[in-house]
């Protein structure tokens, strides 16, 4: 009984995930980071996605503030946080957030405002969107784990 | 277009120098020429006309002369024909005037006579008869005159007694009407009116003979004749006018007959008071002429026409038609002894000028000429401006060709990048699909999507690799490398295929090829993975042969491939080289692949300076061959090689150093690949062929046997024998017995016989056999124990592992998320791993002495980015080298070591910029793209540490 649960959830996970790919909110590197995990750090994935979420939220106060400053937009420290969250998104293979970063990157390096503003609320938009998912993801995987006992990992 | 080119002769006479500098100088014009040309040729127009106005200026110019020609020619002609007619003109005017004068000597020797038979004599002696007579019979000596008379002069008062003597009255003339012939009537003539004197005709010859009795003062022309003639003693001629009763034009010469012979200077008073009487003669001019000029020949040509001028305005004509022609014409004039009368004779030609046909033909063909040339130039100018239009066309199109090279190079990189990308969500999506439940069917399904999409990343690999090289991007790095060591690495990577087929796969390395070589190591190894992929992927069984031997010439290594696979038909070896080329449409179904290797390994050995080459035999074999240029490591890299050595083969070399091995193997060439890698342990080698010889090589007791390698092959064909020498091993008291290990290539041996032979196991190497892993299966057979060592086949991400494991490893990253990530996927493959935030933290960390083993740094850092933290490392280990060369700090501090040196990985994320080079500029060692790929960490890695086992603690 328990096993068949376990076995549903895997594939709601893997349903979930396969339906971010497609969408393209996450590409294979998440994968990569998938099998980084094993018996000495079960929790790998999830404490990197939250580390994530820490700093993209610092991140993306930073730029709504330099956004909105208007007339002394400093593209400079804008870049700066942009590439930090670009570096970030890749790592964890935030596909989309990437994309969506590198648009705003150069909206910035054109000194475009309007450009940037659009780019931030399309930013923060998926940046919800993705955080939500994968609190969904994360939550299954620990019903998963909570019913396949202690099989660890997801991955052989 | 001119060429211009100055010939290499040697002339030796003056002419020739004279021509050479002939030469020269029309070279040296036609430079100009060109020059001049050249500065036309921005516009074209201007160009164009520049040669129009040449081309106009010719032909007016050749006109011009053809027509000056033409008018040279027949003006000429014209002149000539002038001649000509002067000629001959005045040779008929000299004629008619010749025998007019003839006949008027005549006529005056007549006068005489008249003088002296008729008035000298009394009574005359001459009378009308005699007269006529001798007169008849002497015309032919005056062919001119038509008749001749005589004329006496009678005074009013001897006129009676003259008619009474005579028998006739004086007449007068008729006047000068236009009298009939037939009506001329003498009877019905008037007698003459009474005047001083008169003059009638006494004689005339019978020609004439109606003129006899006519008064000639009576008549207008001939008084004036007769008074002029008697005044001036000399003939006088009248003017032309018609004759009585012929009625024909005629001209009287007129002679006076005097009684005395007066003197030459006698006054016309004299003259007059002494004339006696008249002769005249009659000339028929018109028939006379027309008789003279029928003497001549070519009568016909010229028209002539002779005129009395007397009164120039109105000129008399006396003979030829009038025909009013302005042609020309030409005048001569005539002397007929009266110097009151002017005659002259005007001649004509009776045709026109004919047409000057010399003229015309000449002028028309230098015209013709002119324009042949012209039209030649024309067609040459125009050949020229077409084909130069051609050449520009030719060089855009050239350009644009170009230019769609280099965009179709772009291309291919940019999408063989961009789909490199989503195939990796493919591979991954199919990896975590592999994990899911699946029966045996889908299994394979997923099984061979999965490899289809890795053949196909591999194959875009390649064609970014193909793109790469055509466009000239792909250049050659030039680092330190060693040959045996990466010639290992491919063979691990092909040992899994090899061992699974059953086929031998060895490495030969002459010793004479140095250690370390300069060169592209990872292109290197491209080729070599290459071909022996090539020949691993024809080969079934047999054996894959790899050699490297140094060419005479010092830097360049021969290497060859020879492998036992099916060979490459005859047929299809010309284009084994082309790009996408494959022998034939069943290969890449049988075998994958896309043709591409081979050309890419083509275009790497050109780069290498290298030549490729094979020989191939269908159904035996084919061996590859290719050299590259590779430099030598200099002696200033020599420390920097004995750190190496030291840190790396010494220490195994050193564990074992004085160790003798006994080879079991009865073919020589597979002993010797055999004995090289072993002695390159630092083990010395002995080779026996058979078991046999094993005892007594060991009985001889000479040298203590550690470790004896058997062939598989020799195994198991005296598997009795071997039970037995397993036993007699064990007895042989020498404290330890040798080891015993098997060498075999089949990865089902080392089930198969794991699993039967319960007795005793020997170790079991499986070959490929490398250094490294020979060196950890001895040491794990000699301290370990009997395990066997199954890891060294396996896919790169194991041998990442195998390579790390244990390493301590430093990661820079300010990207918490990064760093974790990187550190994650570093302690996967067994590392330790120690993270830091900035670059001063790192630099701070990496102060000598400390024990890490490598570092990967960021190179985007917001405070102190990768590059400066590298530079500042490495600043700071050369100082500590330097100081501890001085001896100003002791080695012990520094854990003995005397050349600290920590490798330095850059981490990026793009992998396309040329960042390899400044990383490698700023002191790094490499840069790896940052999700870590196993492959690429691999390669990196791998040039640090070579193997785990030699630092294994």
């Amino acid at each position: 009984m328990l096993g068949l649960g376990a076995d549903r959830l895997r594939a709601d996970m893997n349903r979930l995930l396969a339906f971010l790919f497609h969408q393209g909110v996450l590409d294979e590197q998440f994968l990569q980071l998938q099998q980084l995990q094993d018996e000495s750090s079960p929790n790998f994935v999830s404490e990197v996605v939250n580390i994530y979420f820490h700093e993209s939220e610092k991140l993306l106060r930073n730029l709504r503030g330099l956004v909105l400053e208007r007339e002394f937009s400093d593209y400079k420290r804008m870049g700066i946080h942009l590439n930090q969250l670009i570096g970030s998104s890749s790592s964890i293979g935030a596909k989309r957030l990437t994309n969506i970063c590198v648009a705003f990157r150069a909206a910035s390096d054109q000194n475009n405002p309007t450009a940037c503003l659009r780019a931030l609320e399309l930013l923060e938009h998926d940046y919800c969107y993705l955080k939500n998912k994968l609190h969904e993801f994360f939550q299954i995987e620990q019903q998963r784990v909570m019913a396949a006992g202690v099989r660890y990992p997801i991955q052989n | 277009m001119v060429k211009s080119w100055t010939p290499r002769l040697v002339f030796l006479g003056d002419g020739a120098k004279i021509l050479l500098n002939l030469w020269k100088k029309i070279t040296g014009n036609s430079c100009k020429i060109q020059h001049h040309y050249y500065q036309y040729i921005g516009t074209k127009r201007v160009r164009k006309s520049w040669w129009w106005k040449l081309l106009v200026i010719w032909v007016v110019l050749w006109t011009l002369v053809s027509l000056w020609v033409f008018w040279y020619m027949s003006s000429q002609a014209m002149e000539k024909r002038k001649e000509t007619l002067a000629r001959m003109c005045d040779k008929r005017a000299r004629m008619l005037q010749d025998q007019f004068n003839v006949s008027m000597n005549h006529v005056q020797a007549m006068s005489i006579l008249i003088s002296t038979f008729h008035h000298g004599k009394s009574p005359s002696s001459i009378d009308q008869r005699t007269f006529a007579k001798y007169t008849e019979r002497t015309a032919f000596e005056r062919p001119l005159t038509s008749g001749v008379a005589y004329a006496v002069r009678v005074l009013h008062s001897e006129r009676e007694q003259f008619e009474k003597q005579q028998g006739w009255t004086i007449k007068r003339m008729p006047e000068q009407t236009p009298v009939h012939k037939d009506e001329y009537n003498a009877e019905a003539l008037e007698p003459s009116p009474i005047t001083e004197e008169y003059s009638p005709v006494i004689f005339a010859q019978d020609t004439i003979s109606h003129v006899v009795s006519l008064d000639m003062l009576s008549g207008k022309e001939d008084r004036d004749n007769v008074l002029r003639a008697r005044a001036s003693g000399k003939g006088v001629l009248t003017a032309p006018f018609r004759l009585l009763k012929s009625n024909r034009l005629g001209v009287i010469l007129t002679f006076a007959v005097y009684k005395t012979d007066l003197p030459s200077n006698a006054t016309p008073n004299e003259r007059i008071q002494a004339t006696d009487g008249y002769l005249g003669g009659v000339f028929h001019i018109e028939s006379l002429v027309e008789k003279l000029l029928q003497q001549l020949a070519s009568k016909q040509t010229i028209l002539v026409n002779v005129y009395d001028t007397t009164n120039s305005l109105h000129p008399i004509s006396m003979y030829g038609s009038n025909v009013s022609d302005d042609g020309l014409q030409y005048v001569s004039t005539l002397n007929f002894g009266d110097p009151f009368r002017k005659h002259e004779m005007r001649c004509r030609f009776k045709q026109k000028p004919p047409w000057p046909w010399l003229a015309i033909s000449t002028s028309i063909g230098i015209l013709v000429i002119a324009l042949l040339v012209g039209h030649i130039f024309h067609a040459t100018m125009n050949r020229i401006a077409k084909v130069e239009d051609d050449y520009h066309e030719m060089e855009k199109l050239k350009k644009r060709a170009e230019a769609a090279d280099v965009a179709k190079s772009q291309f291919l990189a940019t999408v063989s990048h961009e789909i490199r990308t989503p195939m990796n969500g493919v591979l991954g999506m199919l990896h975590m699909l592999m994990d899911t439940d699946l029966d045996v069917t889908q299994q394979d399904y997923v099984g061979t999507a999965q490899a289809s999409g890795k053949a196909l990343v591999s194959l875009i690999n390649e064609v970014l690799d193909q793109a790469k090289i055509e466009s000239g991007k792909l250049e050659l790095e030039a680092v330190q490398f060693d040959l045996r060591a990466i010639l290992d690495d491919v063979l691990s990577l092909f040992s899994g295929k090899s061992q699974e087929k059953g086929v031998e796969l060895a490495v030969y390395i002459f010793d004479k090829v140095p250690e370390t070589l300069i060169g592209d190591p990872g292109r290197f190894r491209q080729i070599i993975i290459n071909l022996v992929g090539n020949s691993i992927k024809f080969t079934e069984k047999g054996h894959i042969f790899v050699t490297v031997h140094p060419s005479s010439g010092g830097g360049d290594g021969i290497h060859r491939m020879e492998d036992t696979g099916s060979g490459i038909p005859i047929e299809a070896q010309y284009r084994i080289f082309t790009p996408f080329m494959q022998v034939g449409p069943s290969i890449s179904r049988i075998h994958g692949g896309t043709g591409i290797g081979l050309s890419i390994s083509k275009s790497l050995v050109c780069l290498m300076n290298g030549e490729i080459g094979f020989a191939s035999i269908p159904k035996i074999g084919s061996t590859f061959t290719f050299t590259a240029v590779f430099t030598t490591a200099c002696s200033n890299t020599s420390e920097l090689k004995n750190h190496q050595i030291n840190t790396q083969s010494s220490s195994v070399s050193s564990e074992f150093r004085g160790m003798t091995a006994l080879i079991v193997d009865p073919r020589t060439v597979r002993a010797k690949v055999s004995r090289y890698h072993i002695q390159r342990l630092g083990i010395r080698v002995e080779v026996v062929p058979d078991l046999n010889q094993v005892f007594s090589s060991i009985g001889s007791g000479k040298t203590v046997i550690d470790t004896v390698l058997i062939e598989q092959e020799v195994w198991d064909k005296e598997f009795a024998l071997s039970t037995l020498f397993v036993d007699k091993l064990r007895k042989l008291d020498h404290g330890v017995p040798p080891k015993l290990f098997i060498l075999t290539s089949s990865v089902s041996y080392t089930r198969s016989n794991s699993a039967t032979s319960g007795v005793y196991t020997p170790t079991i190497i499986m070959k490929p056999l490398r250094s490294s892993m020979l060196a950890a299966s001895l040491q794990r057979a000699m301290g370990v124990g009997n395990r066997v060592n199954g890891r060294n086949g396996e896919l790169p991400g194991l041998s990442v592992r195998y390579l790390l494991l244990q390493r301590k490893i430093l990661v820079v990253d300010d990207n918490n998320v990064n760093l974790r990530v990187a550190a994650g996927a570093l302690k996967k493959y067994g590392a330790d791993v120690v993270c830091a935030d900035g670059g001063k933290k790192a630099i701070s960390l990496l102060k000598p002495p400390h024990n890490f083993d490598a570092c990967f740094m960021d190179i985007q850092m917001p405070e102190m980015d990768g590059f400066e933290a590298t530079k500042i490392i490495r600043d700071m280990e050369h100082k500590i080298n330097d100081r501890i060369q001085h001896g100003e700090l002791s080695v012990e501090a520094y854990e003995n070591v005397h050349d600290w040196h920590v490798p330095i990985l850059a981490m990026t994320a793009d992998v396309i910029q040329a960042t390899r080079e400044e990383c490698l500029k700023c002191g790094m060692d490499g840069y790896v793209s940052k999700p870590f790929e196993a492959e690429q960490l691999y390669l990196e890695v791998s040039r640090f540490f070579h193997s785990v086992a030699d630092q294994n603690p």
